[in-house]
């Protein structure tokens, strides 16, 4: 039996950027890494509830001054997302395709946990952005008290007294940590940015930023609930 | 010691296959694990019943040929190990190996743990070379590679191409193994010319062969028995964004995947028969 023959020549035209797994993981990298930025900055801007009404307000109002960079932003960020999970799907239905048949056992044993579950973080994320724009920036659904358009300090104070509105955010921006502890490292690598020397500083700077982000965040909430912002 | 093997029992493609499990009375602890399925085939023989079906042949963990899953890890529980240097003293008196085959859509089986992996043969002819003039030897030294170099090159050539890398993997992705392929001649300044083509055209078989996605995970480095670190990963990706982006050569084309196996005769022969 000859096993030399190992393709037939029927050459076909091969796919494009986008067609191939490497352009896709590039294209989650370069959104994914504007998300991050748009995270920083989120973080950054609400932060000021601390610094009391007055400032969070204006704060809120400037970004609607900005008027004519409001909307470009808000489109670049929409189109990250979109292609972000574009590209998820894509991948997540060639995963499906790629292994017909399962093992019986299987042992994970080098993997880290946020990597494993990038499928589930992702998505849930994406449930809570969509629950959080409804919620705080588009005024649809505030349970606890009425959405007052402009005065963002009552709407987030108001909205956090609710407990199981914390709840959510609380467990949805730990889910965004993790989703960011693999992620930071993981689109230096989609890049092609890795070297021997700079992978576990890179490794190690991804925890700080992400438990740094999630602290961040959930700062609010808990100082909400404990009544030290009211 | 006595051991238990739940083998994937799968007469070819065609048949469903099923986990059997063979008891193992008097197993050496110095025997390799390949050495083991010898002993069980021989008492498979002598009842009559068909042998194990498993793929070897340097039993020195440099071909490549060899490995299977054990337990859920391929090539076993032991790193930087393949399963023909995997000795039976790393296994417990009394434990139940589950063993079955790499399984992956590319991969496709032919028969017990034997897996088709001419996948990955697809993608090195795809680029995994470079282009040297005939003639006379070349001047030794006539090219300087540092020693940091030359040692980062030798790693990623470190790769036997055992596929555990694709078993390992949760999208049963090739990355690690189309990156050590690519990475080993990229690194090296022989490699320079042909990189921009390079890592498209490995990169566009491997898309054609039906591989997963890379999530950068690491299960594959984990499992590898030549210990392939994820860097190589990066410079297939480096590589070929540095490809597209440069948009040097000319149509990237790929070969279909052939399934089927020649039987280099005329006569009509069952091309799935594989005894
Ligand atoms: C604030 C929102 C988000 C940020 C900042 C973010 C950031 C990132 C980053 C930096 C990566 C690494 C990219 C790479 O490895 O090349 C990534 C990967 C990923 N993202 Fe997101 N992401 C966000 C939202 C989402 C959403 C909404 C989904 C799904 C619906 C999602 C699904 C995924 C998946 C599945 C991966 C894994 C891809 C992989 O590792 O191959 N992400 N994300
Ligand atoms: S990278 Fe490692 S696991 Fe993958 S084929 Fe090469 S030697 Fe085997
Ligand atoms: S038989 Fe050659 S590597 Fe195992």
């Amino acid at each position: 039996m000859s096993t030399s023959a190992v393709g037939v020549r029927e050459e076909e035209r091969a796919p494009g950027f986008w067609g191939s797994t490497n352009g896709k993981k590039a294209v989650m990298a370069v959104t994914g890494a504007i998300l991050f930025i748009f995270v920083i900055g989120h973080l950054a801007g609400n932060l000021q509830v601390f610094e009391g009404p007055a400032k969070l307000n204006a704060y809120g109002k400037l970004l609607h001054t900005l008027g004519e960079l409001l909307w470009p932003v808000r489109i670049v960020l929409l189109l990250c997302v979109t292609l972000h999970i574009t590209a998820t799907v894509q991948l997540a239905l060639l995963k499906k395709r790629a292994r017909p048949v399962g093992y019986s056992a299987k042992k994970a044993i080098a993997s880290s946990y946020s990597s494993r579950t990038m499928y589930w973080s992702g998505p849930i994320v994406l449930a809570f952005v969509i629950f959080h724009l409804l919620h705080l920036t588009a005024g649809y659904y505030h349970p606890g008290a009425a959405f007052i358009e402009g005065d963002v300090y009552h709407n987030v104070v108001s909205g956090f007294q609710v407990w199981w509105v914390s709840v959510w955010y609380i467990f949805s921006v730990i889910l965004l940590g993790l989703h960011l502890r693999h992620g930071i490292w993981s689109m230096f690598q989609s890049l092609g940015m890795n070297h021997p020397r700079h992978t576990p500083i890179l490794k190690s700077t991804a925890w700080v930023v992400a438990v740094t982000i999630v602290l961040g965040y959930i700062s609010i909430p808990i100082s909400v609930m404990l009544g030290v912002v009211k | 010691m006595k051991l238990t093997l739940k083998i994937w029992r799968q007469t070819g493609r065609k048949d469903k296959g099923r986990f059997v499990s063979y008891a193992m009375d008097d197993v050496n602890a110095e025997m390799s694990m390949l050495e083991c399925l010898d002993v069980l085939n021989e008492s498979l023989i002598e009842r009559g019943e068909e042998p194990v079906a498993f793929e070897h042949d340097c039993r020195e963990g440099i071909c490549g040929s060899c490995g299977f899953m054990i337990n859920g890890i391929p090539h076993g529980p032991l790193p930087a190990t393949t399963v023909c240097q995997l000795t039976m003293r790393h296994f417990k008196d009394g434990e139940e190996l589950v063993i079955e085959p790499w399984r992956a859509a590319a991969f496709p089986a032919v028969k017990d743990l034997v897996v088709d992996r001419r996948s990955f043969d697809r993608i090195i002819a795809a680029g995994g070379y470079i282009s040297v003039s005939t003639g006379n030897a070349p001047d030794g030294n006539a090219i300087l590679v540092s020693k940091d170099t030359s040692d980062r090159a030798m790693d990623a050539a470190a790769c036997i191409g055992c596929g555990a890398c694709v078993a390992a993997c949760p999208n049963a992705s090739s990355a690690l193994f189309t990156g050590a392929k690519i990475a080993h001649l990229s690194i090296l300044p022989q490699g320079a010319p042909e990189r921009d083509g390079r890592a498209l055209n490995m990169v566009a078989q491997m898309n054609a062969e039906g591989f997963g996605g890379c999530t950068n995970i690491g299960e594959c480095t984990g499992a590898c028995p030549k210990e392939i670190q994820l860097e190589v990963i990066a410079t297939m990706n480096r590589d070929f964004i540095r490809g597209s982006w440069k948009r040097r050569d000319q149509e990237v084309r790929t070969v279909k995947p052939m399934t089927e196996w020649s039987t280099g005769s005329k006569l009509k022969i069952d091309p799935h028969a594989t005894s």
